[in-house]
């Protein structure tokens, strides 16, 4: 292990090319705080005083008996419950970034009462780690993270085969791994998985590849991160336009000084005002509202001061139509003949966070976009089996169930698949008198119901 | 991936890393105005505050930032940064409603403390400015990369009725969609750049233009060592005895109360000159420049658990 506090910021000069957000999950044990120390250490992205903290706290236990061990998992491990029970609680967000890319770690807790944040961080992210315990093989909690990940569109897996420096690097444990992962990628219909063998405590194949691992011909865990498509990326020419209106800006009177002798220009200047979940938008585009489905053209597309004559997902910007229209927040802006048919009966994948079940004719809140609706739980379909995937008559839903559920809105609204798009097809469930979170939702078409 | 990338959209139309924080955070922004009914920004002067302000502004332009701001003013501040405070104010046409500590002081509602320093005196004011302003959305520029506590809370963080912060009992945080719904006597706190670093910052002040205070500047002032930092040489931060006053060419990575807060040596005399050394710097900012986060690990989650930012 490396004692030598040495490392320099390794930060560029160049802004990185883009963002790349990820998520790692893992069972209590697997050692994930430490996978993400090390990355973060040898991707040179800690600081000297931060380094100097995990140093003095590290020898202050006498972590791993030898002077001047690093407990990595130190870096991440953020409130004090966390570093007096040396376990992760929350999700916890970490920023390095490389030559090529910036990236966002949401560090996600593995234990399976805190699944709630594993999906809280796999919800936005373009790939997620699966840590493995090499001794120990593809266990319930595994299957149970790539069910997540497969139920969320998460277009990339890296399943990271962790403590292979002790079953002394064999490549028959780590073919056993993979074998057993072929199986349920197969049953789970997964796409885009990835497995490495790494030790978090040593270093292997994480930023350094391992000289004793020769036998592994596949990228490190960072040359991955730093080489697959992020969801933006992966954005098609023909994905529809779509824009849910967040605010209706009408300055008139309230002008910003710097505009402020442009009075007459901007008598009737009406912008909507929202950040693009979907597709593209050019001036002059036919596009289509909702409520009302009214048809205009976009006149005006702006990102503050500067007038632009195209914008993507997902800009946040201010855009003109030709025609005046009662507009207000929680309106969807449209690529002509793309909306959704708006539905009042809606079916959802739940991922259930709250203590509190989830029973039929329940009344709640449902926030999808800049929408919110108030619903009546019509119906539970069943519990999904997540060793089978397979949905599970069911009466409610407890905390950490993923299940299906009918709802019915108080008013139609033009969600999208989910599949089809992640932004525009998901939405929270919402306690109406406390405020709590309960469920993030997603929208499923009822013919996808069985798996 | 079987993905087919000759369909998907060509490098040179994808966001660059600054657009895409920078569209977030509009998102966030506009997403807090259009559900609370009285939002309010804490706005200190320092660059992060500053960077927010000016996404603010981008987010409703034409239009005028439709909040106020609030200042929690220690009465140790920098004149430069008050001073600056107030051109800013002006210059885009907000209202600025002032929590002064000096006059909880003054009041006797607060005492000073034997270490002369006045960031944890901030709480109180702060909470009795957010009741009677009736705030219930405050935006903050804190980021997640600053500390590890800060790292661990959400982008809208609920509130308590005393402000407090439970960090075992946090709403999960999905895709885009902020929950924001709140009982009365709750607010929220908003952390529209907790995605972003301090690099990030740096480069997004170049990339704009963005004005800030003379301090972040290399420039020259009397200064002397205390606690591996340079202190200026101020009313509320007078030298011991035993410290040896120089004059050094120093800027600031932070700027809070003038009795907590060192200063670096540097030559960085332009915005591009910060964006290089913050790039090769190796000691964090706050580790680099704030005495009161250096008193043990939990101080920030202590701190925050109370009410501060």
């Amino acid at each position: 292990m490396s004692t030598a506090i040495d490392s320099t910021a390794n930060a560029t000069l160049e802004a990185a090319n883009g963002l790349f957000r990820f998520a790692t999950a893992g069972s209590v044990d697997d050692g994930k705080s430490t996978l993400v120390g090390r990355l973060l250490h040898d991707s040179k992205s800690i600081l000297v005083d931060q380094l100097e903290s995990v140093a003095r706290t590290s020898a202050e236990r006498g972590f791993g008996g030898d002077a001047g061990g690093l407990d990595l998992a130190l870096l991440t491990d953020g409130l004090r419950a966390e570093r007096e029970q040396g376990i992760t609680i929350d999700v916890a967000y970490r920023y390095f970034s490389t030559a090529l890319r910036s990236f966002i770690l949401a560090d996600c807790p593995g234990h399976v009462q805190y699944t709630r944040n594993m999906v809280t961080g796999a919800a936005t992210a373009d790939a997620v780690i699966v840590l493995i315990d090499a001794r120990n093989g593809v266990l319930e909690q595994t299957r149970r993270h790539l069910s997540v990940v497969q139920l969320l569109r998460v277009p990339n897996v890296i399943v990271a085969v962790n403590k292979i420096d002790l079953v002394d690097y064999s490549r028959e444990v780590f073919d056993d791994v993979l074998a057993q992962l072929a199986q349920i990628t197969k049953e789970l219909d997964l796409q885009g998985v990835h497995a490495i063998p790494v030790s978090a405590l040593v270093g292997d194949n994480v930023v350094e590849r391992s000289t004793h691992t020769t036998w592994y011909e596949g990228p490190t865990l960072l040359e991955l991160l730093e080489t697959l498509p992020s969801v933006d990326d992966l954005q098609r020419k023909d994905d529809p336009f779509r824009l849910p209106v967040q605010y209706v800006l009408r300055p008139q009177g309230g002008l910003a000084p710097s505009v402020a002798d442009k009075a007459d220009e901007l008598r009737d200047y009406r912008g909507y005002l929202g950040q693009i979940s979907s597709g593209s938008v050019s001036v002059g585009d036919a596009v289509e509202l909702f409520p009302g489905g009214f048809k205009t053209t976009v006149t005006g597309i702006s990102i503050a001061e500067r007038k632009v004559d195209t914008a993507i997902a997902p800009q946040s910007v201010a855009i003109e139509l030709a025609d005046q229209f009662d507009l207000a927040r929680g309106a969807v802006i449209a690529a002509e003949g793309t909306l959704a048919e708006p539905v009042n009966n809606l079916s959802g994948e739940l991922f259930w966070l709250d203590p509190r079940p989830l029973v039929a004719g329940q009344r709640l809140l449902l926030k999808t976009g800049t929408v919110t609706s108030q619903v009546i739980v019509s119906a539970i379909q069943g519990r999904r089996n997540l060793d089978t995937l397979a949905i599970d008559p069911a009466e409610k839903l407890e905390i950490n169930d993923i299940g299906h559920a009918s709802l019915r809105l108080a008013t139609a609204i033009p969600i999208d698949d989910y599949a089809q798009n992640r932004r525009s097809g998901a939405f929270l469930l919402i306690h109406p008198q406390d405020g709590a979170t309960l469920a993030a939702g997603i929208h499923t078409r009822q013919n996808e119901f069985a798996i | 991936m079987s993905n087919n990338l000759n369909q998907t959209i060509d490098a040179e139309d994808r966001l660059s890393l600054l657009d895409t924080l920078e569209s977030e955070s509009i998102h966030i922004i506009r997403e807090v105005v259009a559900e609370f009914e009285r939002p309010v920004l804490l706005f200190s002067g320092g660059k992060d505050s500053v960077v927010v302000l000016h996404l603010a502004a981008k987010a409703f332009f034409p239009g005028k930032v439709p909040f106020p701001v609030l200042h929690v003013d220690t009465g140790h501040n920098f004149p430069e940064v008050i001073d600056f405070r107030d051109r800013t104010v002006e210059r885009l046409g907000l209202k600025l409603v002032v929590a002064s500590v000096q006059d909880y002081i003054d009041r006797g509602i607060l005492q000073e403390r034997p270490d002369g320093t006045r960031n944890p005196l901030q709480t109180l004011p702060l909470l009795d400015a957010i009741t009677e302003g009736k705030y219930d959305a405050v935006f903050g520029g804190a980021r997640r990369d600053e500390d590890k506590a800060r790292a661990k809370e959400r982008i809208i963080s609920l509130r308590d009725e005393f402000g407090q912060w439970d960090p075992r009992n946090q709403r999960p945080e999905l895709w885009n969609l902020y929950n924001g719904r709140h009982l009365p006597g709750q607010h929220v706190r908003a952390f529209p750049i907790s995605n972003w670093t301090e690099l990030d910052i740096w480069r997004y002040i170049e990339r704009e233009g963005i004005e800030l205070p003379p301090l972040y500047l290399a420039h020259e002032r009397e200064v002397y060592q205390r606690e591996g930092m340079w202190r200026a040489v101020g009313p509320v931060s007078m030298p011991e005895p035993h410290e040896t006053v120089e004059t050094r060419l120093v800027r600031y990575r932070t700027v809070g109360d003038m009795s907590c807060t060192g200063a670096v040596e540097s030559n960085a005399v332009s915005i591009s000159d910060v964006v290089i050394e913050v790039a090769a710097s190796t000691l964090t900012e706050r580790g680099a420049t704030r005495a009161d986060d250096r008193i043990s690990e939990a101080a920030m989650e202590d701190r925050k658990k109370e009410g501060y930012f």
